[in-house]
Parts: C-alpha cells; sequence; structure tokens
C-alpha cells in the first residue's frame, strides 16, 4: 500500500502565493501578525516588497485590503477564519462584499482542527457568515492539491472569495490530474443508495465512510463540494433524485454551512432528507486535533451511522 | 489666496450647501449637519487641490478621495455634480429608489465617488490601502480623508492611524470636521475623543490645525501637507455643525434630519441671500 500523503492546506495556500508571486502576478499579500501560521510567511521570503503585515488588527486589515483592492491590486488578506471572518464581518461585508472588490481572503485555522487553542480560535461560524453576503464566493477545499486550485482559481476570479484552509495536516484526496472550477462539486464514487456530500478535510472521510458502507450493503455516492457557494444546485438536485436521500459532513457549526446550503436546494427543488454530519451548534475544547474530530462526530464512523440512518428513512 | 478666488470657492460652496437642503429635503431623510460643515474643504479639495477630471472619473492617475464620515454623502455628491461628474439635477433624486445617489457613497453606481462608506470607522483604512497602493505602484497619486470627530471613536481609526504613522504614508491626508457634535449629544458629553491633535500626533501624524471655513488657513494646510515628507497629515479642522443655516448650527438634532417644507424654505432664502451677496 502507497503511504498516504498528509499536507496541511495552509502550507499549500502559502506555497500557491509564491508560486503566483514568481510568476509575476500583481498581488499583494496582507497578513496581521499570523504571517508564520498563515503560511504567508512563504510570501513574504519570496517577495517581501510584495507584502505587508498591517499588526494585530484585523478592522484595519480588511479595510485596508478593500483600499488596495480599489487602486487596482489583487489583493490576499489572511487571519484565523476566526478573526477575519468573525472579527471583521463587517468589515468584509461593507468595505469589500459591497463594492465587490478584488480582494481574496486566505482565513486558516479554520474549525475544531485548531486543537489545543481551544473554542476561542475554533471558527465553526465562519461559512455561515459568508454565505449570507452577496457577491462573495467560499471555497473549503478538502487537501493540498484542491487547495492549490483554488487559489488559483481565486486569483482568476473577478471579486471577493473566501478561501477556508485548515491548520491540520490531512490525507491527500486528490492527484495532480485534478481540475477544479468554482461553482462545480464532483463525483468522487459512484453510488445508488445515499449521496455523502462532504467538505474540507470531511471528503476524506466520507470516502472511507462509503468504504465501510459497502459491508453493510449501501452504495453511496460520494461528492466533494469545495465551493460553498455558488453551491452547485445541478449536482444536488441529481444526487436527490438518484439517490433519494443526503448526508452532508463538514467541519462546521451544522447552522448555515454545507448541510444547510444543501437543505436550501432541496428543499425547494427536490425534497428528500438531509441528514447532517457537523458541530452540533456547541463551542469546541482544548485537545489535540485527531481526537477532538472524534469528539464531535467529525468521522467517517458518524458519518456512516448516519448514512445508515438515512438509508432506512427511504422505507 | 486673492479675494476672487476666495469669491468664487465660496460661491461653490454655497452652491453646494443649496445642493444639500434640495436633496436631503427632496428625500425627506439624511443628514444635513454634518453634510453642511465640510463645503469649504470640499470646495478647495475639488477646485484647488485634487487632481481629478470629470470626464474620466476612473482616471487612475486620479487623486483619491474617501468619505469616511458617509453619512456625508449630500455634500460630496452636491460638489460632484457641481464638478460636472453628473447633473446637479439629479441632486434632488437623494435616496430615491430609482436613483443611484444612494444614501451613503456608492463607488459602483456614482461617478467620482472612489470608495463605498457608511459605516463608520472604515473609509481611513480604506484610504490607507490606496496610498499604500500608490507607494507600491511609485504613482504620485495622493488620497484625501475626511473623518467624523464622532467617528474617531471607533477603534478602526486608530488601527489605520497606526499603520499610517508607522508606514510614513506622506502621500494621506485625513482631515478630520471638528464640528464637536455627534448623534447623541455633544463629543464631551458622549465619550470625548479630545484633544484629537495630541491623538494623532502620539500616531506619527504631521497635525495642522485650522478653521475649517477659512480658505487661506485650508490652503496653507494642504500645502504644508504636500511639503512633509515622511510623514501623514492629519488637518484638525474646526467646523460649524449645519454652517450657513440659522436654525440648523450647532444645533446637535440636526445630525440626521430632514427639513420640512416651511424648513426648507426658510434654509433656501438665507443660502441663495447668501449667493447674491457673493455674485453681487
Amino acid at each position: 500500500m502507497a503511504d498516504i500523503i498528509k499536507c496541511a492546506t495552509r502550507d499549500a495556500y502559502g506555497k500557491a502565493l509564491v508560486e503566483l508571486g514568481d510568476k509575476g502576478e500583481n498581488i499583494i499579500v496582507l497578513d496581521a501578525d499570523l504571517a508564520a501560521a498563515t503560511k504567508t510567511g512563504m510570501f513574504k521570503k519570496a517577495h517581501p516588497e510584495r507584502f505587508i503585515d498591517v499588526g494585530i488588527a484585523e478592522s484595519n486589515l480588511m479595510g485596508v485590503a478593500a483600499g488596495l483592492a480599489a487602486t487596482g491590486h489583487t489583493v490576499f488578506a489572511s487571519s484565523f477564519a476566526m478573526f477575519a471572518a468573525g472579527r471583521a464581518f463587517e468589515q468584509i461585508r461593507n468595505s469589500i462584499g459591497y463594492p465587490h472588490l478584488n480582494v481574496k481572503i486566505g482565513a486558516t485555522h479554520a474549525g475544531i482542527s485548531v486543537g489545543e487553542d481551544g473554542a476561542s480560535h475554533q471558527c465553526c461560524e465562519d461559512i455561515a457568515l459568508m454565505r449570507t453576503i452577496p457577491g462573495m464566493v467560499i471555497l473549503n477545499p478538502a487537501d493540498d492539491i484542491e487547495a492549490r486550485l483554488c487559489v488559483m482559481a481565486a486569483v482568476k476570479h473577478d471579486g471577493p472569495v473566501y478561501m477556508r484552509f485548515g491548520r491540520l495536516a490531512v490525507p491527500r484526496v486528490f492527484d495532480e490530474n485534478y481540475k477544479f472550477e468554482i461553482g462545480k462539486g464532483n463525483i468522487l464514487q459512484e453510488g445508488t443508495d445515499v449521496t455523502i456530500i462532504a467538505t474540507g478535510l470531511m471528503v476524506n472521510e466520507a470516502l472511507i465512510a462509503a468504504e465501510s458502507l459497502k459491508a453493510d450493503g449501501i452504495s453511496a455516492r460520494v461528492v466533494n463540494m469545495a465551493t460553498i457557494k455558488p453551491i452547485d444546485r445541478e449536482l444536488i438536485i441529481d444526487s436527490a433524485k438518484k439517490t433519494g436521500v443526503i448526508v452532508t459532513a463538514e467541519e462546521h457549526n451544522i447552522i448555515g454551512g454545507l448541510g444547510s446550503a444543501v437543505a436550501e436546494v432541496t428543499a425547494e427543488t427536490v425534497p428528500v432528507p438531509v441528514l447532517r454530519v457537523g458541530v452540533n451548534d456547541v463551542f469546541g475544547k482544548s485537545g489535540p486535533a485527531v481526537e477532538l474530530l472524534h469528539i464531535y462526530g467529525l468521522d467517517a464512523e458518524n458519518i456512516a451511522a448516519k448514512a445508515k440512518e438515512a438509508v432506512k428513512l427511504k422505507k | 489666496m486673492d479675494n476672487s478666488k476666495k469669491k468664487e470657492l465660496a460661491v461653490f460652496a454655497t452652491k453646494a450647501r443649496i445642493g444639500i437642503i434640495e436633496g436631503v429635503h427632496s428625500a425627506k431623510a439624511g443628514h444635513p449637519g454634518g453634510s453642511l460643515s465640510i463645503c469649504e474643504v470640499l470646495s478647495y479639495l475639488y477646485n484647488e487641490e485634487m487632481r481629478v477630471d470629470p470626464k474620466n472619473p476612473k482616471w487612475q492617475s486620479r487623486d483619491r478621495f474617501v468619505l469616511s464620515k458617509g453619512h456625508g454623502a449630500p455634500a460630496l455628491y452636491a460638489t460632484l455634480a457641481l464638478k460636472g461628474f453628473f447633473p446637479v439635477e439629479d441632486l434632488k433624486t437623494l435616496r430615491k429608489s430609482d436613483s443611484y445617489l444612494q444614501g451613503h457613497p456608492n463607488m459602483n453606481k456614482i461617478p467620482g465617488v472612489d470608495m463605498s462608506t457608511g459605516s463608520l470607522g472604515q473609509g481611513i483604512s480604506a484610504a490607507v490601502g490606496m496610498a499604500i497602493g500608490a507607494k507600491l505602484d511609485n504613482a504620485d497619486f495622493r488620497v484625501y480623508t475626511i473623518l467624523g470627530d464622532g467617528e474617531i471613536e471607533e477603534g478602526e481609526v486608530w488601527e489605520a492611524a497606526m499603520l499610517a504613522g508607522n508606514r510614513q504614508l506622506d502621500n494621506l491626508v485625513a482631515i478630520v470636521d471638528y464640528n464637536g457634535l455627534q448623534i447623541d449629544g455633544t463629543i464631551e458629553e458622549v465619550n470625548s475623543a479630545y484633544p484629537i491633535a495630541d491623538k494623532f500626533k502620539a500616531f506619527n501624524w504631521n497635525v495642522i490645525e485650522i478653521d475649517g471655513h477659512n480658505y487661506d488657513e485650508i490652503e496653507a494646510a494642504f500645502n504644508n501637507a504636500k511639503q512633509t515628507k515622511g510623514k501623514p497629515t492629519c488637518i484638525v479642522m474646526k467646523t460649524v455643525k449645519g454652517k450657513g443655516v440659522s436654525y440648523m448650527e450647532n444645533a446637535v438634532g440636526w445630525h440626521g434630519k430632514a427639513p420640512n417644507d416651511e424648513e426648507y424654505e426658510i434654509a433656501m432664502g438665507e443660502l441663495n441671500a447668501a449667493l447674491k451677496e457673493l455674485e453681487a
């Protein structure tokens, strides 16, 4: 068995920024005193003249990014998800979203998998917050390959993009031939009894769950939904029609994230049961990341259990 | 400044005040007080100071203006209309559902507006970003922003001020409209941000205190700013909120209220008389 390659999506983000800088793309990268952790530090080292550290001031970070974008620059602004989407929500809404400026928010350390820092830093609300901003694109890659492609797609996209990256090294799901397109989910595995729609680090868990469901005679379609907004309605509708039930899986509060986005589509088109795997509207706590993911049910076992529950609803 | 120039700027400012009253009265809503206080500085900026082209509002080399106190939109719109960015008649469509003249500045809908603002404290951050952008590109455009003295109670203002001072943004001028009043009362009563000048000095800014209705002082301040290297400039501009309309002057109640028909007639009477006197 081949070794599983593990890499944090934040590392892929940092490398992708350097790649863009090396290619001579006209980008400016901003950070708020977390460059070592968000990995924008890689860009700072490679292209110091295009990097600005605004200090511990996330509201100003977003406003400065907006001003730079208003003068024609493509700007990447980074902090932890908690302080980007959370603290600076209104700056993102009013100074970036409302004027539809070319700011790409690289939000790292999203979700429970921040680990030991605990609940104050574990942002499970960012997707919900960003989804409510008109014109905002939300990307939540599953692995390092997809994370790089998200950055490449974001730089080509005209308008604001929120990119969600993780701290934890996660198994690689895709190979080098993988093609990513904003607004398109992709079927990783076909199945007929249930569709598991997953995003971020839950995609790998969904694949493991689908494998284990085979032993129970359940055939699961697995969909990777890296773009949370605009959501791939066609693929959701197709999945609802073909498998009759859906399970969603995300490292985010079950309120307002991928599960909500999927349920909104099905409720208005093909109203099938949608069961959500996510953080059950509670705050996290300190602990090793992998342990926490199990504690909060963000794993293959819980996805498989939900899938079985979903299949029963069909009978 | 010679008297004919002063007269020209004063006529422009008075016409802007008429535009403000027309707009706010027509909308039956808006912020006349803090719009009337900034007419002289806008008249100077758009007629003497800034490099702008009304025929080419998105000209890349233009100087940028950010109305950080976005509720002063009626003053900015009147100024832009008088400069020819859009028709003066349109000022009466302010805040209407079929108008492009939004309650607060919108950079995508309104020619001449360089940044969408309205949520206090955010405009100065964008202005700092623009000034950094000019430096990165070795572009020689300058960036101007007007803040309210109430607005500087927002923490983000000081985040932006700290970065501007540390990055020595000498292509940036922040003007504080020091009229002494905010919605809930006087600045002292609510949550005093005084002394304003000392605060900006502490953040490594070149600070100039002037009478915001005096053209000689306005001109000297902007010239000083242009000659100052290595520091952004803050012009703390003492003004009269509601300036030019007798019953609105220094009155807390006229922050965000439109005049009724009778009050409108009085205001227009006063402003037209002032204009007539200037043009005599």
